[in-house]
């Protein structure tokens, strides 16, 4: 028989948070985490402002040896190792030096790329004929799963390691993988998430598409806004989130405590066909993916009280609207609440989806649903689409069953997780 | 410099790669640095560029893979000092 599955820990490095708790209550108030970034400036960007969490030396020692910090040049490494680590502890796990590996339980860890700094680094020591000079920390460092193995060898997972990589529906996927798993009863506990470097480097491309905002260098906090008539482009960002996944059995009988089911989701791709390309979604695929999700997840449109959207401040911001009013055919009245994390954040592009997961999370959990800002004028073309009361701009506290989040990437591929409130029974 | 002095400083190198603290306190001529100091051996190849930098000396692919032991180690150090004085 399947495994039900549920989420027993959280941890998260974000622009506007760090710890669980700073970050609960940075959501809740709809404080932003983006700043303006002066290296950003320095190199000529269009956009200068981005989302990027904020760690002392202090806090980072806390998570790595002095010979790791050594050399250590992965942004994204570090925020992955403390949101996973976090959620690690969130979840009353210990971090022992057993010598025997913990077999039944391993981690999907996604990222888009790793340790950008540190590659620039190396490179630039091969082209200046100092090859021999990158020592131990460059491969480890740099390789795609680099932060599955660092998060891997302090935790001692035994089960599967492993770092998927599907642009910005990452962090979603990575939790649909993780279930997956635990459901099929391959693993009794995963640790699911997603990271993403900071910097100019990783940064840089999406600046040259002009998909960035270039608009807000002197008001940063107002820069990225979902859903807006005025959204003129994302705010770059960067973090990681990370989720315990954990059959209930043994959830109950540790007497964990449980923020949320996965109820199911769906993974799929437009396949670049039709309105998809590789920058563009095909609504038919997202549609799809999301139909399906509901269906997996044994869920009736209907149910679905709150919608996490990808929702980035772009144009494509209604089109989202429209394919979740085409896939869950409800009544105009009776759209569920919709909101996006990344007015606060800025696009934390590998990390969105796990960062939005733990903001999801923490909703259904707590019972709030944190509110949209940056979107006072709301959008014309959402606004015909969805009544504006869907729309929360400040906070609302009550508690709800059923949410519903999708994550969208370039490569037209999509990822949709349900996540139901648990009762304890 | 001497392989007394040598020995120390090659001793302020080691110890951030290693957790063997009583080995640590006994480092000797005959510790090995797998066996007894239980370093990850991806770690040699960072000592030597330590060893380089403290030193001021170059250490070739041969010497690098003698250097394995405190004793090697120490003999291949004043080996290319002496090199470097001459």
């Amino acid at each position: 028989m399947d495994n039900r599955v549920v989420i027993t820990g959280l941890g998260v490095c974000a622009p506007n948070g760090t710890t669980i708790d700073e970050f609960s209550d940075a959501i809740k108030k709809g404080l932003s985490g983006v700043h303006h970034q002066p290296d950003l400036e320095a190199l000529n960007f269009s956009c200068q402002i981005a989302g990027k969490p904020s760690l002392n030396e202090e806090r980072i020692s806390q998570y790595f040896t002095p010979l790791e910090l050594r050399n250590l040049n992965s942004s994204g490494i570090i925020y992955g190792v403390i949101a996973g680590l976090d959620a690690w502890k969130d979840a009353g796990l210990t971090i022992g030096n057993n010598d025997e590996p913990d077999w039944d339980s391993g981690t999907i860890f996604g990222a888009g790329t790793s340790g950008i700094d540190k590659f620039r680094w190396a490179i630039n020591k091969i082209d200046a004929l100092e090859i021999k000079k990158l020592g131990s920390s460059v491969v480890i460092q740099t390789m795609a799963s680099g932060v599955s193995a660092f998060i891997s060898g302090k935790l001692g997972l035994g089960n599967q390691v492993s770092t998927n990589s599907s642009a910005c529906a990452t962090g979603t996927e990575s939790i649909l993988l993780a279930y997956e798993r635990i459901k099929t009863g391959q693993a009794t506990r995963m640790l699911a998430g997603s990271t993403s470097d900071s910097g100019p480097y990783i940064w840089g491309g999406f600046d040259a598409m002009k998909v960035c905002t270039f608009k807000h260098n002197h008001d940063p906090q107002k820069g990225s806004r979902p859903m807006s008539t005025t959204a003129s482009g994302f705010v770059p960002g960067s973090g990681a989130g990370a989720l315990v996944l954990e059959s209930l059995e043994s959830a109950v009988q540790r007497k964990a405590k449980i923020y949320a089911e996965v109820c199911g989701g769906h993974i799929n791709s437009g396949g670049q066909r039709g309105l998809g390309s590789m920058t563009a979604p095909n609504p038919t695929a997202v549609q799809r993916c999301i139909r399906a999700a509901l269906k997996n997840a044994g869920i009736k449109a209907s149910e679905i009280d709150v919608i996490n959207g990808h929702l980035t401040a772009t144009t494509k911001d209604a089109l989202e609207i429209e394919n979740w009013k085409t896939a869950l055919q409800l009544p105009a009245d009776e759209f569920p609440y919709i909101n996006s994390l990344k007015g606060m954040v800025g696009h934390c592009i590998a990390a969105s989806g796990s960062i939005e997961c733990v903001a999801s999370v923490l909703e259904l959990a707590e019972g709030f649903i944190f509110p949209n800002i940056n979107c006072e004028d709301l959008s014309p073309e959402i606004s015909t689409l969805i009544d504006a009361k869907c729309i929360p701009q400040t906070v609302i506290c009550k508690p709800f069953n059923t949410l519903a989040k999708a994550s969208f990437g370039f490569g037209d591929i999509n990822a949709c997780v349900i996540f139901k409130k648990y009762t304890h029974e | 410099m001497n392989k007394e002095e040598i020995i120390d400083t090659l001793k302020t190198i080691i110890e951030l790669y290693s957790e063997e603290a009583t080995a640590l306190a006994h480092i000797d001529e005959n510790t090995d640095f797998i066996h007894d100091l239980k370093i990850n051996s991806a770690n040699l190849v960072d000592i030597v560029l330590d060893i380089e930098e403290k030193f001021n000396i170059e250490i070739d692919n041969d010497s690098m893979a003698k250097m394995l032991t405190v004793k090697a180690t120490t003999e291949i150090i004043a080996q290319k000092l002496d090199a470097h004085a001459g």
